[in-house]
């Protein structure tokens, strides 16, 4: 016969002080934990999002971003021509040629320091808007083509100074006008200021186009596609699939998350499974003659051992609950911060996927189990007479 | 002494438990002095740039450049003494994942510019004579084992293309602090072949690195320079050299908070472990408490003992830690060396460390102490256990 739940329970309860300690402990280290994992999936999800399996990236060879590739007008026109591109809107190819560039922007609360933040501007084509089905206008007007009006990313807007609706701009030696305000959800356009492309190129001086993005006639075309590109002796191109392209973007970022955070969590548990421990042991010592006496009453060995066992398992469970608690708060948070990769700034949000609660449950379990494994194995070692003598 | 001999004996009575918190506080004690260590790499940048070095970019942002002409027009401004010039490179060397810094740079003044870069004359000769011709630092070429006479190959992403290089020379730095990670090779090199290949492109540096003549001049020296340039084609932003490796990591600043709030973290977390410690072992005492009490002994010296007792326990961890931080640093500096070219421990975490010890025991005693000081006589003695 097992011990009810509620020994276990209970003998938490009584030594509350104790308890809230060892399990505010576990709970800082699974919040960390679920933090980091948050961080991380929200930095993919984002520039997952930002892609489209059947959008197409075409970029200089051996560039890692937009901002170093380079593509002339000629070569632009034909890759445009290729038959994997689908037609869009009489007839016309779904291309749209970019360019891609970077600005330094004001952070707002930042006046007085010098610090600014690099901010993409993307020269766009009328396509641009509908090969990208996440983009959507939400305040002011489309620009009119070849002006020097802008859109904005959402994120760009709350972010930074003198972005606002009928705001000006002055970058290239000229005044942009915002007249938009976009919604990119979580992607990375949010991040971004749109303009026109010819205009971009004319005020940078810059007479080449970053990038092509086109859409696939059919998703499967894509090898066909990649092929004509790299094998054309005429460029030296190399065409990615968007999705992958954004995924790209996010590797050492993704990385350098992962290992920081995993370190940090190992670290940090050592800490709380000692904790853990630290309580068990004492709970075994101060309750020797009470373990006596149960094992007189004819509870077996595997029954103390369980109930010490449950008794961390709870402290486990209670502390991961409570960090996850306080970690879905961090949903609410967006961080901004540079992509080493592309060198610009990024706005991504926390997001706690139920992949990352089942992970953190598991993790603050695991450490319970490891603090109360040894101290219940005493437990169940000690013999009847020892244990009752104790009293 | 009296008085130390009681506080470790109390603090050593129950082995174990004393065992488990002092190896709980020594590993909070490395994390924490290992995290503050990554923000003061990050942060070696700034610590090592010059005041009487100033950095002229364009002003739309990093990725323009600007025309060579400007070295000539700069030099004419009142208070410089030296202008160098070049471009940041970001060539691959086999694989993205073997990243350094390098760069393309007019070489003569630029090693003029950093007597920090301490370079052999023959090799320094051997360097100029050659266009094709690479420094690199010194653990850079141990890295990757490279000898002076060898070959390096770099793939371009910014200037496409594989481009051959021979390694003439192999600096040290002056001292620790100093990043000796870096790749240099010949401005002329480059440029002569984006001539070839991408004319639009050629007779154009990426950053302007300036000395001055006094550091008290150089904020004049830089709005000087800018005024020069105002309404041109290439606008110019110069800042000291601090501020423009500040402006790098003022960009990182999220991830740079986030570690610095995760090393504050495992600090709580170990608190709540020490005073967890401390108030089961008072609750054990209660009873010694009372006796003591009966001898005479005021609210006063309990509290002492309780607090020497936790400082005791927390700065036996953090001694251990923090001698362990050394160590641990030094196989991280040589693991990480790409991330943290600069990986020293300073006397401000040794510090640092002390003072969370110190705040570690005082968090954990006040409410334990609290509670021994306010039980009466007969209610502790009458405890058990």
């Amino acid at each position: 016969m097992a011990l009810p739940l509620s020994y276990s329970i209970r003998n938490l309860w009584r030594r509350r002080l104790t308890t809230i300690l060892t399990v505010a402990g576990m709970a800082l280290v699974v919040f960390v934990f679920a933090a980091v994992l948050m961080m991380a999936a929200g930095l993919q999800k984002t520039l997952v999002e930002t892609g489209s399996p059947s959008n197409v990236v075409v970029v200089r060879k051996g560039s890692q971003s937009e901002v170093m590739s380079a593509i002339g007008r000629q070569k632009a026109a034909i890759v445009e021509m290729l038959p994997q591109v689908a037609a869009g809107e009489g007839g016309r190819p779904m291309m749209a040629r970019e360019v891609v560039v970077l600005i330094s922007l004001k952070k707002q609360g930042e006046e007085k320091s010098s610090s600014h933040s690099n901010v993409v501007v993307r020269g766009i084509q009328p396509p641009s808007l509908s090969l990208r089905h996440q983009v959507k206008l939400v305040a002011g007007r489309l620009p009119r083509p070849n002006s020097s009006e802008v859109l904005v990313g959402n994120s760009i807007a709350q972010r930074f100074q003198g972005v606002g609706l009928q705001q000006t701009l002055k970058w290239g030696g000229r005044t942009w006008t915002v007249v938009g305000i976009f919604d990119a959800g979580n992607t990375g356009f949010a991040s971004e200021i749109w303009g026109d492309v010819d205009q971009v190129m004319q005020a940078f001086r810059r007479p080449i186009y970053s990038s092509l993005i086109f859409r696939l006639k059919t998703p499967d075309a894509f090898d066909a596609a990649k092929d004509a590109i790299e094998k054309d002796p005429r460029f030296t191109l190399e065409a990615r699939r968007e999705t992958k392209y954004y995924a790209d973007q996010s590797e050492m970022m993704a990385r350098f998350l992962r290992i920081l955070g995993t370190t940090l969590t190992i670290v940090f548990s050592i800490g709380a499974i000692i904790g853990a421990m630290i309580t068990m042991y004492s709970a075994v010592a101060n309750r020797t003659p009470e373990i006596g006496t149960l094992r007189a009453l004819g509870f077996r060995r595997r029954n103390i051992l369980l109930a010490f066992l449950t008794e961390s398992l709870l402290l486990g469970f209670l502390g991961g609950g409570i960090g996850l608690f306080f970690a879905s708060f961090m949903q609410f948070l967006t961080i901004s911060t540079v992509n080493f990769q592309t060198f610009s700034e990024l706005a991504f949000r926390f997001t706690l996927t139920p992949g990352i609660i089942i992970e953190s449950m598991i993790f603050a379990l695991a450490m319970g189990f490891l603090g109360g494994m040894l101290p219940a194995l005493r437990a169940s070692r000690l013999k009847i007479v020892d244990a009752l003598r104790a009293a | 002494m009296l008085l130390a001999k009681i506080l470790f004996k109390n603090a050593f009575h129950n082995k174990l438990r004393s065992f488990l918190t002092i190896l709980g506080i020594a590993v909070a004690i490395l994390a924490f002095g290992l995290l503050r260590t990554v923000i003061s790499s990050f942060y070696a940048g700034v610590e090592a740039a010059s005041a009487s070095r100033l950095v002229t970019r364009n002003a739309i942002s990093i990725v323009f450049a600007l025309p060579i002409s400007y070295a000539g027009k700069i030099h004419q401004v009142e208070g410089v003494k030296t202008v160098s010039w070049g471009n940041w490179f970001g060539g691959i060397y086999i694989d993205e994942k073997n990243f350094f810094p390098n760069f393309c740079v007019e070489p003569v003044t630029y090693f003029s510019l950093y007597p920090e870069f301490v370079l052999d004359e023959k090799q320094k000769k051997d360097f100029l004579l050659d266009r094709k011709g690479a420094v690199a630092g010194r653990k850079l070429a141990a890295k990757y084992k490279w000898k002076i006479g060898d070959t390096i190959t770099l793939k371009g992403t910014i200037y496409p293309g594989n481009w051959d290089f021979v390694l003439r020379g192999i600096y040290r730095g002056r001292d620790q602090t100093v990043d000796e990670t870096q790749f240099f090779f010949q401005w002329t090199y480059l440029n002569e072949t984006v001539k070839k290949i991408a004319p639009v492109f050629a007779d154009k540096a990426g950053f302007f690195m300036i000395g001055v003549n006094r550091p008290d001049i150089a904020a004049d020296t830089a709005v000087r320079i800018d005024a020069m340039f105002k309404n041109s084609l290439a606008e110019t932003l110069t800042e000291t050299e601090k501020a423009f490796n500040l402006g790098f990591l003022a960009m990182a600043e999220a991830i740079v908070t986030a570690i610095q709030m995760v090393s504050f973290v495992i600090i709580l977390i170990i608190m709540a472990v020490v005073a967890n410690t401390m108030a089961m072992t008072t609750r054990e005492r209660t009873g010694d408490y009372a006796i003591l009490k009966t001898l005479g002994f005021g609210a006063k010296d309990i509290t002492l003992l309780i607090f020497g007792e936790a400082l005791v326990l927390t700065m036996t961890g953090a001694l251990i830690g923090a001698s362990l931080t050394f160590p641990a640093a030094r196989i991280f500096a040589a693991e990480l060396s790409t991330y943290f070219p600069i990986f020293l421990v300073s006397r401000t975490t040794i510090y640092l460390d002390i003072a969370a010890a110190v705040l570690m025991a005082f968090s954990a005693a006040i409410i334990p102490a609290r509670h021994a000081v306010r039980v009466r006589i007969a209610d502790g003695l009458r405890r058990i256990g």
